[in-house]
């Protein structure tokens, strides 16, 4: 066992999931890969938008994958951190919404 | 995968051009620049011990499969030459820039140049191969002294595509290099540029500080003569490769974006753009492994490994020439020093049916051609 939870050489080995479980593991693999294909929105901007759920999610081995795949697909680093960003403000939007409902219990409960 | 930070970590470009660097006058040198591997001795120059590297290791401790295992699975070991249909000459190692992933690791301080007497060898093989194209590359073709008499000669031999591989910037390098895109014109060259990228940023880091800007202008002068007008006979095709350790996207979209980039912001037109990968050799090599990105690296060229690419890798119709005379069966492997496994080693000897007759040879390098949609100097082959 590694003594760490994370561990980069791990990504390499997302694939042997199947081998516990081959049907859904491959039916995972061909939604993921249909999911990014060209199709309404081009694979750069679906890379985009994974790079920002990447960090929303807090993974490390999305945030790895989908800085390369940006790379490679010849985004730049100003686009790279627009889309961390947009993915930050909704995150922390989604938090400060819950606000009003802190303030309508408030409401409430005060005379 | 952590190592792809490295790319981001915000250090100064570690290459820059040079500016009016020739083999006869040196004009004025912009800034200090890093010199080519070789000058600064190190000990990746030597051939052996890349192909220690690349047959050691990850490779050697069996983590990932043997070139020659993985083409054997498909029928293709050993690999073997198809028609010849490329001619590729490379005229020297000078070039005026000293870009981060040079394979062929070109600098101001190389001082392989072919000779007229070996130019005279090639123009005799130029005026009776059964190819159909004659890529002339370097360093910068440009800068070697006898590179416009070889032109002319060469075009008078009536080969259907001639491919000059310019870096761009040479062509505002000194100003008695400002007539190229008119020299070019006259002997209806396609010309065969490189363009990491459509923004300044991401094309100085790897090309060096005020590469974009030069190439930019190069662009627009060729443009000007009629290089790359849509309809236009005279063909400007740019080439795109990754400025890290990664490999490149796919052409199409690539090309989509590049040519909606240029063509707003600059008003540059060019017809297509070829999307090759790095190969882990010599100063790519160098940077992949002093980065903690090599076995990654290797790693993603053989996920991407595509076997419908094999049959199409250019070793199988090219036959490319060293600036002295020897011959191997890609660029990469005259870079390795690896030549042509044939009676006929050299260009003075040059026997097409002869040499044709061969097993070509292969490293793990070779992943970098079957990666994906395939790679080559004429970009994707699948």
């Amino acid at each position: 066992m590694a003594d760490s939870y994370y561990d980069p050489a791990d990504l390499r080995k997302f694939g042997k999931i199947t081998e516990w479980s081959e049907e859904l593991g491959n039916k995972f693999f061909d939604y993921y890969g249909k999911v990014f294909e060209e199709g309404a929105l081009s694979a750069r901007e679906k890379s985009l938008i994974a790079l920002a759920v990447a960090h929303v999610v807090k993974c490390p081995y999305c945030i790895d994958a989908y800085t390369k795949d940006g790379l490679q697909k010849g985004i730049t680093k100003e686009e790279m951190m627009e889309a961390v960003h947009a993915g930050a403000a909704i995150e922390s939007g989604a938090t400060l919404v819950h606000g009003v409902q802190m303030m309508n219990k408030y409401n409430k409960l005060s005379m | 995968m952590l190592g792809i930070f490295g790319i981001f970590s915000g250090k100064a470009p570690s290459f820059v051009i040079f500016y009016g660097y020739d083999v006869l006058t040196i004009e004025y040198t912009v800034r200090m620049a890093t010199k080519s591997l070789k000058a600064r001795h190190s000990a990746l120059v030597t051939e052996n011990k890349q192909l220690e590297i690349l047959e050691g290791g990850i490779f050697h401790k069996g983590e990932l499969p043997y070139f020659k295992d993985k083409i054997a699975q498909i029928g293709h070991f050993p690999l073997r030459p198809k028609k010849l249909e490329i001619l590729q000459i490379n005229v020297g190692y000078m070039c005026n820039q000293v870009c981060e992933h040079c394979h062929v690791d070109a600098g101001p301080d190389r001082k392989e140049i072919m000779t007229k007497e070996t130019m005279e060898q090639c123009l005799e093989v130029i005026r009776n191969t059964g190819a159909h194209t004659l890529d002339l590359t370097g360093g910068a073709p440009e800068m070697n002294p006898n590179f416009r008499w070889f032109v002319e000669e060469a075009a008078k031999a009536g080969i259907k595509d001639f491919i000059v591989r310019s870096n761009l910037t040479i062509i505002r390098a000194n100003k008695k290099y400002y007539d190229l895109p008119h020299f070019f014109k006259k002997h209806n060259i396609h010309v065969i540029s490189s363009m990491p990228h459509y923004t300044r940023g991401k094309t100085d880091k790897q090309r060096g500080e005020g590469v974009f800007d030069l190439s930019i202008r190069a662009l627009q002068e060729l443009n000007a003569v009629g290089y790359g007008m849509p309809e236009s006979s005279l063909r400007l095709d740019l080439v795109y490769n990754p400025s890290g350790a990664f490999l490149p996207g796919d052409q199409v979209a690539m090309e989509r974006d590049f040519k909606k980039a240029l063509k707003v912001d600059f008003d540059i037109d060019f017809h297509n753009l070829f999307a090759i990968t790095n190969l882990p050799i010599a100063r790519f090599l160098d940077y992949l492994i002093a980065s903690g990105n090599y076995e990654d690296y290797m790693y993603s060229l053989v996920e991407a490994y595509n076997p419908k690419a094999v049959a199409n890798v250019m070793c199988t119709n090219t036959i490319s020439v060293s600036w002295d005379g020897w011959l191997y069966d890609c660029d990469f492997n005259q870079m390795l020093g690896l030549k042509v496994a044939s009676k006929i080693k050299h260009i003075k000897d040059y026997h097409e049916d002869i040499l044709n007759d061969r097993n070509i040879l292969i490293s793990q390098h070779c992943y970098g051609c079957t990666a994906g949609a395939g790679s080559s100097c004429q970009g994707s082959v699948a």
